[in-house]
């Protein structure tokens, strides 16, 4: 039998007091994909990153290859063969390809000779495993799709025969993700071993021979991919039986509750951001906005919630707002009954140095319930609303005086989700509900969402998880480029339409 | 960096600072043949054993508490205001102006007005690189440096040619009435029948004063809604932005809030201490807020026991001059290493006392 490419054997890792790898063994074989699965904060990048030399392991021996090897930084995993594609790329976006390729691996003090062999290696590579990208090309100009692919052709330039790949398709739209995935069934024909680190079922389903569950910092289960289903994988992610179907009944939809048209936002830089966009979203129903990060849904979703200036027309409710910045804000959006869930709960939902009960009184400091008189705030009043907050929307620990960055990523979006939802608004903006969230609060987030929608509550949603945005909403509109291409029924249409449609593609040509 | 309980970063980092430039500072004056035991005791007895000793270490702590607040206060909204010594002087020239051109019947009315007055242009000196800050993006570290120098030049033009007293060759004011001058605590203790206490020393009302500003601003930022705010953005402007509390309306309130704080401070020096007007009264004590606020955390207390720290080396530095051959240099040489420990090397210290809890297994 062939010795496995990578074998781990009790590897442990603590910070603090967070044992984030207990006692992990795993083996991958040669010539197949590993994927490893796991909940965000379940040790998957602790132990990539130690296999990557990033972090030195408290105990534990790395085989590669048959042969025990120390792994003190991550030159010496690309000498082991070990290549990494990191989630979020490691390039400089105004070289070209070639140059990113042979930085850090220059053969002398002189540049050309070294971008002279990488050219003709280049080409070898590319058409050895179908990796076509131009040589002279500013990575900056390229896409997504194609920055990814320099990456992987760093690690190989490197000679590496191990390659691991972080969350590669959390940039890329669903058609990018099945070249990517075919560029590593290339591979693979080719004998390389390929690890792959993500929380997408799907993906794990489709793409690898093995698959390895990791929950808590510990390895749960090695099986076979052919061997395993969705339901089992997630149940052992979770540790219990988890829905992944959201329950949910037809819309019951009312008069529109806001109104858009033509709106235009023209960003800082001066660049076009959000092209002519009108749509409506009625009451007792949710829009989702699909699409790729970057294609002008956090600005539509910045202006809606006042901190963004616009041209164009927003009605909520039938009465025009203030779009110049001029008489908008946060606060006089959440005045007009307009409740946000913004994309980015770190930087903007939340504080992470307040405690929990400032986070629940942030945003609504203003709230006359919140005030002890004219001159001071009623802390007590707030810590006490904060608790009952945590308690119906089960957040853990359910502690008003831990400060936001000590809860997991779940439990800080239900901090912002309570705050939210309990002001029980006309219209609710949600960005990304379930990014860097585990399965289980997924599970409770959407029934959250979908429970206001049954209120009769208008939910604009913006998701750039396609799967989120087919279960959640009862009409998509899919944006690219700043302008919406396209709405659809869920029940009327499928991923590969809305990724033609992701992808800048019009028309039903699928 | 490690974890550590709270009331190690509280109470026992500050405490190891502080050892740490005492025993730089010992070997120092080793160095030079002085004896650290020795000169510890004298700045030891000359401040605490004797009562004028604590009127001058109270004196000098009323001007760092204003002056620590004053930064504090800023902090809590991100912005680094290092112009202190800029609206103190003007807070001084305030002080000033009440004092001379209105007949004050008493001195319990003359500190309240002298008080408004050193507030009103201490804010209104910190107002404008606030609002270029806000509005034009100018950084408020470079501009309120400047502003101390513009201060200073403004404050020498009015005393050379303005608001001296006729006929002197002095840069400074006539007098302030008698009526403005505010009780010492010499003479509160001869009301209360000590007669030879604080003999000569500085320490005047204003340093109850300064007690109420601690205790307000404590309200101001743990218990309004405006310290609310002023936190939100201090922590996070983009969350800040995203819960509509406007920037330009925190980052002027913050700025005039401190300045008006560190112009009270002449309400210690300008009214209380030399009773006229003069050129740099602020001996510097606008940048060493800087180091208070450090050291008390940012919190009125924190600030409240740094100053009173900064109090006594100040006034034990100059116990040293007069009794000891230590060459004033050197004296400055040992407040700066407190400074240095406290302000600069903070995180050094947060580490190693990190790895030592590490090391007894906190976990935090």
């Amino acid at each position: 039998m062939t010795d496995p490419a990578i074998e781990l054997i009790g590897i442990s890792k603590a910070f603090g007091p967070v044992q984030a790898n207990k006692d992990i063994s795993i083996r991958v074989m040669p010539g197949t994909i590993h994927g490893i699965i796991g909940e965000n904060g379940a040790g998957k990048s602790t132990l990539m990153s130690i296999l990557y030399g990033f972090y030195k392991a408290d105990a534990g021996d790395i085989f590669i290859g048959g042969k025990k090897t120390l792994i003190p930084d991550s030159q010496a995993a690309i000498s082991a063969g070990i290549g990494m594609v990191f989630q979020h790329f490691k390039l400089v976006e105004n070289f070209t390809v070639l140059e990113n390729i042979v930085l850090g691996a220059e053969d002398g003090a002189f540049l050309a000779p070294s971008l002279r062999k990488a050219r003709k290696e280049l080409t070898e590579l590319a058409a050895e495993y179908e990796l076509n990208v131009d040589p002279d090309a500013v990575i900056e100009e390229i896409g997504v799709g194609m920055q990814q692919r320099v990456e992987i052709l760093k690690a190989l330039y490197r000679r590496a025969d191990i390659l691991i790949l972080d969350e590669p398709t959390g940039v890329l739209t669903p058609a990018e993700a099945d070249q990517l995935f075919r560029i590593l069934q290339r591979l693979k024909e080719e004998g390389k071993t390929i690890i792959l680190i993500t929380h997408k079922l799907r993906e794990i389903m489709d793409a690898t021979d093995t698959v390895s569950v990791m929950r808590r910092g510990e390895m749960t289960a090695t099986v076979k991919t052919s061997e395993t289903s969705p339901e089992e994988l997630a149940e052992l992610m979770v540790g219990r039986k988890v829905l992944l179907r959201v329950d949910k009944k037809p819309a019951n939809v009312g008069a529109p509750v806001l109104e858009v048209e033509n709106l235009n936002v023209v960003d800082d830089a001066g660049v076009h951001r959000v092209k002519d966009v009108s749509f409506s979203v009625r009451a007792g129903e949710i829009l989702g906005i699909a699409g790729v990060a970057g294609n002008g849904q956090s600005e539509l979703l910045e202006v809606l919630g006042g901190y963004q200036t616009a041209t164009g027309i927003v009605r909520v409710n039938g009465t025009e707002i203030d779009l110049t910045g001029k008489h908008s804000d946060g606060q006089s959006r959440r005045n007009r009954g307009i409740a946000h869930v913004p994309e980015d709960r770190q930087r903007e939902g939340l504080i992470m140095d307040f405690h929990a009960w400032e986070n629940v009184a942030f945003g609504y400091h203003h709230d006359p319930a919140y005030q002890k008189n004219a001159w001071l705030m009623d802390n007590a009043a707030i810590k006490k609303d904060t608790a009952e907050k945590m308690e119906r929307f089960d957040v853990r620990p359910p502690n008003p005086a831990l400060n936001a960055k000590n809860f997991s990523g779940g439990n800080q979006q239900k901090i912002v989700l309570a705050r939210e939802i309990e002001r029980n608004p006309d219209l609710l903006l949600v960005g990304q509900p379930t990014r860097g969230v585990d399965i289980g609060a997924i599970e409770f987030i959407h029934q959250q969402i979908v429970s206001l929608r049954d209120q009769g509550k208008a939910i604009l949603l913006v998701s750039v998880e396609l799967e989120e945005i087919m279960s959640l909403a009862d009409r998509i509109a899919v944006m690219f480029d700043g302008k919406i291409m396209g709405e659809r029924l869920p029940q009327d249409t499928d991923e590969k339409e809305l990724g033609l449609l992701m992808a800048g593609m019009s028309g039903r040509a699928a | 960096m490690k974890p550590i309980p709270r009331w190690a970063d509280v109470a026992l980092i500050p405490l190891v600072s502080v050892a740490f430039a005492a025993i730089c500072a010992a070997l120092l004056l080793l160095a030079i043949n002085e004896k650290p035991i020795e000169a510890l005791m004298l700045m030891i007895d000359g401040t605490l054993f004797r009562s004028s000793g604590w009127g001058f270490m109270l004196y000098y702590t009323t001007n760092f508490i204003f002056t620590g607040l004053a930064v504090s206060v800023a902090f809590h909204a991100a912005l680094f205001n290092i112009g202190g010594e800029g609206q103190a002087m003007l807070g001084g020239l305030g002080v000033a102006l009440v004092c001379l051109f209105i007949p004050w019947p008493h001195w319990t009315l003359a500190i309240l007005g002298a008080t408004a007055g050193a507030m009103l242009f201490g804010a209104m000196w910190a107002a404008i690189p606030a609002y270029l800050q806000a509005k034009r993006g100018s950084h408020i570290v470079i501009t309120t440096i400047m502003f101390n120098f513009i201060a200073a030049a403004l404050l020498n033009y009015l005393l050379v040619n303005t608001l001296k007293k006729p006929g002197s060759m002095d840069p400074a004011t006539d007098s302030f009435p008698v009526a403005t001058h505010l009780p010492t605590f010499q003479d509160m203790s001869a009301l209360l029948g000590f007669e030879k206490m604080f003999r000569g020393s500085p320490a005047n009302v204003s340093f109850f004063l300064a007690l109420i500003a601690c205790v307000l601003v404590w309200f101001l930022i743990w218990r309004t809604r405006l310290g609310f705010q002023i936190r939100a953005f201090g922590k996070s402007p983009t969350a800040a932005n995203y819960a509509g509390i406007s920037p330009t309306w925190i980052i002027m309130i913050a700025m005039v809030i401190s300045g008006a704080l560190a112009g009270m401070m002449a309400v210690n020096t300008t009214q209380g201490e030399a009773e006229r007007l003069i050129l740099n009264f602020t001996e510097g004590a606008g940048f060493l807020g800087i180091a208070v606020a450090l050291m008390g955390r940012s919190h009125p207390f924190g600030v409240l026991v740094a100053a009173l720290l900064f109090g006594f080396l100040f006034q034990g530095g100059a116990e040293l001059g007069f009794w000891t051959s230590i060459p004033r240099e050197l004296i400055l040489v040992i407040q700066a290493l407190v400074i240095l420990f406290v302000g600069a090397l903070d995180n050094m210290v947060r580490m190693l006392v990190g790895q030592i809890f590490a090391s007894l297994g906190y976990k935090g």
